[in-house]
């Protein structure tokens, strides 16, 4: 598979050298680049499962170091061996329960009777209850019914999937090619989710905006721009503040495209939101990432934006794409999590030059230039998120973070580097 | 009402009436009764039946007015506030301004105060209230010279023939020792009518009065005829001669209604010119000098503000140049820099206002048949709208114009054209002196004192007092951080920066997008202001608020920086109501961004619109303590220094 190594590598370099703009854009080539990883992947009889997640993984690694704030990769990388896991797990069941079925033919033939009915139930259910169990929290059904005892058995065989002697008692030669086809077409919808997300956030606008309504945004994003274009097809009038959103003046752009579609724009400096934020009845931003514990990484500026709408009690709504939605709870996030870009965005090097760049000498320099990229919001100054599956508060971020990622890859990383 | 008329000692009534020095210091509560029972229930008791609830000038003025009493000056009915309440009364302890209509002031004086701001307001009925007793007084008192009341007292009729002696009587009340003498008669006067009068009968008088007023004007003084003209165009007059000045206080306040009113909204500081009015949009364009091209594309919720196209007024000025005679080269000069821009900062525009107005005031000379106070003022006024017009004055800039007003009227009328011209520049050199550069040598001083080894110091934009106490914490050794925060479009802090950096100081440059980011570091946030109202609210380049609400959220001192002088007694809660609108295309241009030029082509399409704001409103509670020249006070005593300094302002 040199092919594919190129297209990684190729990949790589694009983000190391920040070539790729957008978690969108970042998020579906990655996808992109791991389908073709796991359709290239040559996959051993037993433990398929693992295999694929092993290479996944390597490659999610080189790809999450490439560009360690660009959350949208390591998203897609979770969500791809999700997507294996869950994959490799209905298949599974599916096998289980076969066996299941061809066990209790023999029961029948054995016992007969009442017994007969019971059993098969009870052991469907447990089944079932073990596959949601590997991945999601027991479901309450489960826990009425009561069956602890079969949760241990089936998690520790299938959870891991590298059990050999699970897979080796299934049918190789159908699950081989199954596998591998089930998930390429789970990525495949994975990325159909990704490429959609802006309409399907986008249908939920005119729940949102009302008539005659102010609405005031900051930078530039895909997603709003779609939300704000959808509420004005639907009649829906309405005047928009976008704050430029310096140093990369993406609310020109922005402003320019929604004028361009019929809305009222108004382009203000960023320094002029905390002045206009009081005629403001709605602000609506894009995202970089969202994390677990609901605070959202977004364009440098968005903090100032959220706290002076807490101020004065206009609600702050966030669209977030779902693979915007990152499994991890931020630490510094304003450090960590963010990138500082050229000073030359902000200065001139002719002007400064001489008091800029005697860092590499003894003495530190007269002068410091900051330009980070993004801002982090406190999941406290957001009212509401917008995804593509309905609008969801703050702190339930995580519960819905739940459902897309499988626990065991919240870390990607850790475990490579406790192999090396 | 009764009871109080009943304590109230006779001789006080008396002195109220008879402006005599100590009869100021009657509290106008106490005034308000008298004229129910005392001499010149003619004019006062209507007035004291309609006003007398909102007239309660703060007795402390009154005896302040004792104090200053002798001063020959003329009542002023220029709108601003502080001086000429204060004046106001002054004359009329100090001269006898008869000649007008008692009625006529009520007339024009009480509607007129309604309008007005809470400062002049307050200036205005006390004035209005002042000129009430004395002109009721006077009118009767006049026209006879013998100071006889009872004619007075009897009827209006009465003040039908008074009228018609006015011309007479104005060249005896010229004389200022009149009042003391007329001080033992009133007794007597004053009495008399108390018990007569019943609401009724009061109605009765006014009704009489006014109709006596027509009367009177018809026969008025032909040498009042003459100067009214002139008075209408010009504000505020002040006259050297008294002959002169009662006839002109008088016949201005007659045509002075409505002139007043609008030179009110002119330089006073209280009702602005709102722009979404039409028709008085329309009014301003005819007077004006620069002729401005409104922008088109306006944003809806900034209509009241004026907003120009840029560069039109520039290029029509220049071209203008030669026909504008009046206009000095100074003002002119002046006024060009403020257009275009190359003096800005509230100390430098006040400065090369002030400074210009010197050069106005050296070159003058008062032209034949004018008074030096009455016509410079009225200049000066012409002046300031024409500033106006370049770039809306700053609220320190009408502060500092209120202040050189006064100080012109105040001048002794004894004074000769080239005394008082050196008076008034000696008065400006020592407001400059005082007011900026030794108040902001007395901020600097306090501000340093906060400024700690291993502080890091978070400015915004450029102010030149936070500048000063950068650089002097720097002389004095302390070792300390600056981040200097930025915004669009104007970019001044790149100029503070680089001379920071000249200095020798540590500096992080950001914008004010990134002040999230900046700002766990920080330790103090030193801001300046543009002015800071009397609610608390700083009122300051656009993008202060942004920073003082991000320290607020992260717990950061917020220190403003701002001379006293441009305190203001206006409230502010947004930043929408009174702003300044810049030039909207600087939004569109990111200079030295090639890459950045989304905005080029469609600045002219329909739905797009550019809002350059100048100023925003910083909320009170961000504001941990303003460093003053008085000072470091927290934001809420803001109020107090207006309060306790305004007339200190006014009179240094």
């Amino acid at each position: 598979m040199p092919d594919v190594q190129a297209l990684v590598n190729d990949f790589l370099n694009k983000l190391k050298k920040r070539k790729i703009e957008g978690s969108q854009a970042t998020a579906k080539q990655t996808a992109e680049l791991l389908r073709s990883v796991i359709s290239q992947q040559r996959v051993p009889y037993t433990n398929q499962a693992g295999a694929l997640i092993d290479s996944v993984r390597a490659i999610g690694e080189q790809l999450i170091a490439a560009n360690p704030i660009e959350l949208a990769v390591g998203n897609i990388v979770r969500r791809v061996l999700h997507i294996i896991r869950e994959e490799d797990l209905s298949l599974t069941t599916a096998a289980v329960t076969e066996l299941n079925l061809s066990t209790i033919s023999d029961d029948d033939d054995d016992d007969g009777g009442g017994n007969q009915d019971d059993h098969p139930v009870l052991s469907a259910a447990a089944v079932a209850a073990a596959a949601r169990s590997s991945l999601r929290p027991p479901s309450l059904q489960m826990l009425l019914e009561g069956a602890p005892e079969f949760v241990a058995v089936p998690r520790s065989s299938s959870s891991g999937g590298d059990s050999e002697g699970k897979s080796k008692s299934m049918d190789r030669n159908s699950r081989t090619r199954k596998l591998k086809h089930d998930v390429i077409e789970a990525v495949n919808e994975l990325i159909q989710d990704i490429t959609t997300c802006h309409e399907l956030i986008a249908e939920q606008a005119v729940e949102h905006i009302h008539q005659n309504e102010v609405i005031l945004t900051l930078g530039s994003s895909k997603t709003v721009l779609e939300f704000l274009c959808a509420a004005k097809e639907k009649k829906r009038s309405f005047r928009v503040f976008v704050a430029e959103g310096a140093p990369r003046y993406q609310g020109h752009l922005l402003a320019k495209e929604l004028a361009a579609r019929g809305l009222q724009t108004t382009v203000i400096t960023d320094s002029a939101v905390f002045a206009m934020i009081s005629r403001v009845n709605m602000v609506i931003v894009g995202s970089h990432a969202v994390m677990a514990n609901g605070g959202v990484i977004a364009p440098v500026g968005m903090n100032m934006v959220a706290l002076a709408a807490q101020k004065h009690a206009v609600p702050f709504v966030v669209l977030a794409g779902i693979h915007k939605l990152c499994p991890l709870y931020p630490h510094n996030p304003e450090v960590l999590l963010n990138e500082l870009r050229s000073p030359s965005e902000l200065l001139d090097f002719g002007e400064f030059s001489d008091c800029l760049d005697f860092g590499s000498g003894d003495g530190s320099p007269l002068l410091h230039v900051v330009n980070p990229t993004f801002d982090y919001v406190p999941p406290k100054v957001v009212s509401l998120f917008i995804t593509d599956t309905g609008g969801h508060n703050p702190s339930y971020m995580y519960r819905l973070i739940a459902d897309y990622y499988s626990a065991d890859d919240l870390v990607v990383q850790r475990r490579h580097s406790a192999v090396n | 009402m009764d009871a109080r008329r009943g304590s109230l000692p006779v001789p006080r009534v008396r002195q109220v009436g008879f402006f005599t020095p100590n009869a100021q210091p009657a509290p106008t509560r106490s005034q308000s009764g008298p004229p129910d029972s005392s001499s010149p229930p003619l004019s006062d008791s209507p007035a004291s039946n309609s006003l007398s609830p909102v007239m309660i000038p703060p007795p402390r003025h009154h005896s302040d007015n004792l104090a200053a009493a002798p001063r020959p000056t003329s009542p002023l009915p220029v709108p601003e506030p502080s001086p000429f309440r204060r004046r106001g009364a002054d004359n009329n302890n100090a001269l006898l301004v008869g000649s007008y209509n008692p009625a006529e002031t009520l007339l024009a004086m009480s509607p007129s105060s309604s309008h007005v701001g809470d400062g002049e307001s307050e200036e205005t009925m006390s004035g209005g209230w002042f000129r009430r007793s004395n002109s009721g007084k006077l009118a009767s008192s006049l026209p006879s010279g013998t100071f006889d009341f009872s004619p007075v007292q009897s009827t209006a009729e009465a003040l039908k023939p008074n009228k018609v002696q006015n011309p007479v009587g104005i060249s005896e009340v010229s004389a200022r020792p009149a009042p003391k003498e007329q001080q033992p008669e009133a007794p007597s006067s004053s009495k008399q009518p108390k018990p007569k009068l019943t609401k009724a009968e009061r109605r009765a008088l006014q009704e009489s009065q006014r109709a006596a007023k027509g009367g009177g004007k018809s026969v008025a003084a032909p040498e009042e005829v003459a100067t009214i003209k002139s008075v209408k165009q010009h504000q505020t007059q002040k006259k050297d001669a008294p002959q002169v000045a009662v006839s002109v206080a008088a016949s201005e306040r007659k045509g002075g209604d409505k002139s007043q009113e609008k030179e009110r909204r002119k330089d006073a500081p209280a009702p602005r010119m709102q722009f979404d009015d039409k028709s008085r949009v329309e009014k301003a364009k005819r007077r004006s000098v620069v002729d401005q091209t409104e922008a088109k594309k306006r944003v809806e919720l900034f209509r009241h503000l004026p907003q120009y196209e840029h560069g039109t007024q520039l290029a029509d000025l220049e071209s203008k140049f030669l026909q504008l005679d009046p206009m000095h080269p100074a003002i002119y000069k002046v006024g060009l820099q403020y257009l275009a821009g190359d003096i800005s900062g509230g100390n430098a525009r006040c400065i090369a206002m002030l400074q210009a107005f010197q050069q106005v005031v050296k070159d003058y000379s008062t032209p034949p048949e004018k008074t030096l106070p009455r016509d410079l003022t009225a200049k000066i006024s012409s002046y300031v709208s024409f500033f106006t017009q370049c770039r809306p004055l700053s609220m320190s800039m009408g502060n500092a114009i209120r202040f050189l007003k006064n100080r012109i009227a105040k001048l002794s009328p004894s004074l000769s054209e080239s005394e008082s011209k050196s008076s008034i520049c000696t008065d400006i050199d020592r407001f400059i002196n005082e007011k900026i550069v030794l108040a902001d040598r007395v901020i600097v001083q306090h501000a340093s004192s906060k400024v700690k080894d291993g502080d890091v110091l978070l400015v915004y934009g450029s102010s030149c007092v936070v500048e000063m106490v950068l650089l002097h914490s720097h002389e004095l050794g302390k070792q300390f951080r600056v981040i200097v925060v930025d915004s669009r479009p104007k970019l001044e802090g790149k100029a503070l920066l680089r001379r920071l950096v000249a200095k020798g100081v540590h500096c992080t440059y950001t914008h004010i997008n990134a002040v999230s980011y900046v700002m766990h570091e920080v330790t103090k946030v030193f801001l300046g202001a543009s002015s800071v109202l009397s609610n608390g609210t700083v009122y300051s380049r656009v993008g202060t608020a942004c920073v003082a609400m991000v320290a607020h959220a992260f717990r950061v001192p917020v220190i403003i920086c701002c001379e006293a002088y441009k305190f203001h007694e206006r409230v502010q809660l947004d930043s929408i109501c009174s702003n300044e609108l810049g030039d909207p295309d600087a939004i569109g241009k990111v200079p030295g961004r090639m890459d950045v030029n989304y905005l080029n082509d469609v600045s002219n399409s329909g739905n797009l619109q550019l809002l350059n704001l100048m100023y925003d409103a910083t909320p009170a509670d961000y504001v941990s303590m303003i460093v003053t020249d008085y000072g470091m006070i927290p934001p809420t005593s803001v109020p107090v220094i207006v309060r306790e300094y305004r007339r200190d302002h006014l009179l240094i």
